[in-house]
């Protein structure tokens, strides 16, 4: 497939902003049941979740740019029965105003107890509202992850790795940027979210270079002779209608050539997953900001890289009809 | 249930391009505006085309054979394009099979293109909207066209008859005998899409003909050697009756 930039800043921006609110919503909550004893400001839930908002609309700002009318975009919402971009459309701006509404909350310190109970068990409704964005957070990464995986001729995309991937990784350089926020707003915090960041990378590294090693193994269902019926072991495309090239040609094709493609691979594994985990350690240990905020900065350039590499990788059958001029 | 769909015989198509070029003037005509046709005799000419003629080459030289093959729409019967759409602007028509995009609903996504394994969609890049072949609905219950006019623009146009037009669910149907009896054949078919469009296989006729048909096993002059000398004390026929 053609690597999209509007669609590669949409999946990478919201990702690590649904990951960066699940980490403002694990601290509050971990301080909720017990396990920091740190009296978190509220203003650090505003602040984060501010730049979670701005990140989302980024994230959206970029999806316009692949629509070919966007002031239409509003009847995107109308198949969500069926259709897994419909659904993403649906949640995307839910999450956002779940998101505001837990940033409002926070930052005017508006924050009754529902249910009180003997400490240090609290329970604000703060907590709730987050509860339902990190659900909500949830779903949008199941959403923006089943776009690809339904389709199922696109078989480096049919799998539920993509979902896990999409998941980890967007989880992963939230929790990076959430180590980088902290840092600056809140040191004590900085371990909790640093330690968080690297077992979640870590654990990406694992699912996605399986999604690498099974789909450098995948056996394509479609060939030539099932595109179109013709059974003999040797055919060879002459030619394909168009001389100057066609939509067919220009949507499916990165035209990259294979080393810069195989470049893409190695790059994106060493930004995402290699630098990353070695900043962070030693930016923890030194509770360095700056070191942190490159940590955060390296695994986002990675994870562009690894969303270029993720759509240039998928192989549609289509392209057996455009093998030639 | 009715599904239109078309049939294609790739033992006749002799890949003219007269379906392609009559499919592009027909509805680059019609209430959807023109379809896209940039530098037409420049450099890199492109555009948007519902339907392209492709070439195969089969074999090794010098047994090798060239096999055009058309390809547009399938319509399929479960269409993949259909339900990922998140607007509602594709969508196939429950009277006929058809397979439509309403143009005014599409928001140029491209994901149905996405879904669609055969590449049967294009995108107009000018008015930013996805096209596809519609079985030419705005020209096939046109009541204003003699009847025997009013099928699709490439049927009409092919001068070898390597297309037919007809209904694939009715049984009788010419296509559905065609299918039936000329193996007639789907694309694709691992992906369940069940296309409604069927293609006709290349077709040889040949006579089975074993080899002692081609040689009379019982052919004295094949027999070597000298001829059976005469018996000379044998009696001949005039010997042993009288006429």
């Amino acid at each position: 497939m053609h690597p999209a930039f509007s669609v590669i800043f949409l999946t990478t921006l919201i990702g690590a902003a649904q990951g960066l609110f699940l980490a403002l919503f694990t601290a509050q909550s971990y301080a909720a049941v017990g396990f920091v004893s740190i009296k978190t400001p509220h203003q650090f839930y505003a602040y984060g979740s501010a730049i979670v908002l701005v990140l989302l609309a980024g994230g959206l700002i970029a999806s316009f740019f692949h629509l070919g009318h966007p002031e239409r975009a509003w009847r995107s919402a109308a198949r969500w029965r069926t259709s897994w971009l419909s659904r993403e459309v649906i949640v995307l701006p839910t999450f956002m105003l779940v998101v505001f509404i837990y940033a409002v909350m926070h930052y005017f310190n508006w924050d009754p107890m529902i249910i009180a109970t003997q400490k240090p068990l609290q329970g604000q409704l703060s907590l709730y509202v987050g509860i339902i964005g990190a659900l909500v957070s949830f779903a949008l990464f199941i959403c923006t992850a089943m776009i690809y995986a339904c389709i199922k001729f696109l078989q480096e995309w049919h799998n539920p790795l993509t979902v896990i991937n999409y998941l980890l990784l967007g989880t992963a350089s939230g929790f990076t940027l959430a180590t980088a926020y902290s840092s600056i707003m809140e040191p004590e915090l900085v371990n909790l979210f640093g330690t968080w960041a690297t077992i979640i990378t870590i654990t990406a590294f694992v699912t996605r270079s399986a999604s690498l090693i099974r789909n450098s193994r995948i056996k394509y269902k479609s060939t030539l002779q099932t595109a179109i019926g013709v059974r003999h072991s040797v055919i060879q495309q002459k030619s394909m209608g168009a001389m100057g090239g066609s939509f067919n040609t220009r949507e499916y094709f990165h035209n990259a050539k294979a080393g810069f493609f195989k470049s893409m691979k190695w790059i994106f594994l060493i930004l995402v997953f290699l630098v990353p985990v070695i900043l962070l350690t030693f930016g923890v240990n030194q509770d360095n900001t700056e070191i942190l905020i490159a940590a955060f900065i390296f695994q986002y350039i990675g994870l562009i890289a690894e969303r270029w590499f993720f759509f240039a990788q998928a192989n549609h059958p289509q392209n057996l009809y455009y093998q030639t001029v | 249930m009715t599904q239109l769909a078309l049939i294609i015989d790739l033992n006749v198509c002799v890949g003219c391009h007269a379906c392609v070029t009559s499919c592009k003037q027909w509805n680059t005509s019609g209430p959807a505006g023109a379809m896209s046709d940039d530098n037409p005799y420049g450099k890199d000419p492109t555009g948007n085309f519902f339907n392209r003629v492709q070439s195969f080459e089969i074999g090794t030289y010098p047994n090798t054979e060239l096999v055009h093959f058309p390809k547009s729409c399938l319509h399929c019967e479960e269409p993949p394009c259909v339900p990922v759409c998140p607007t509602g602007a594709s969508y196939k028509r429950e009277e006929d099979g058809i397979v439509l995009v309403d143009y005014d609903k599409c928001i140029g996504c491209k994901y149905c293109s996405w879904a669609c394994p055969y590449g049967a969609r294009e995108l107009d890049e000018h008015q930013k909207v996805m096209k596809k072949c519609t079985l030419c609905v705005d020209r096939i219950y046109d009541e204003s066209l003699p009847e025997e006019e009013r099928k699709p623009s490439c049927v009409l146009a092919c001068p070898t008859n390597a297309r037919l037009f007809g209904d694939v669910h009715d049984s009788e149907s010419e296509v559905s005998i065609t299918i039936r009896e000329e193996g007639g054949y789907q694309l694709m078919p691992e992906w369940g899409t069940k296309p409604s469009n069927h293609y006709l296989p290349r077709r040889k006729t040949r006579i089975k003909i074993h080899e002692d048909e081609l040689i009379r096993a019982d052919n004295p002059l094949k027999k070597e050697g000298l001829k059976p000398a005469k018996i000379i004390d044998d009696q001949t026929l005039d010997d042993v009756t009288s006429w």
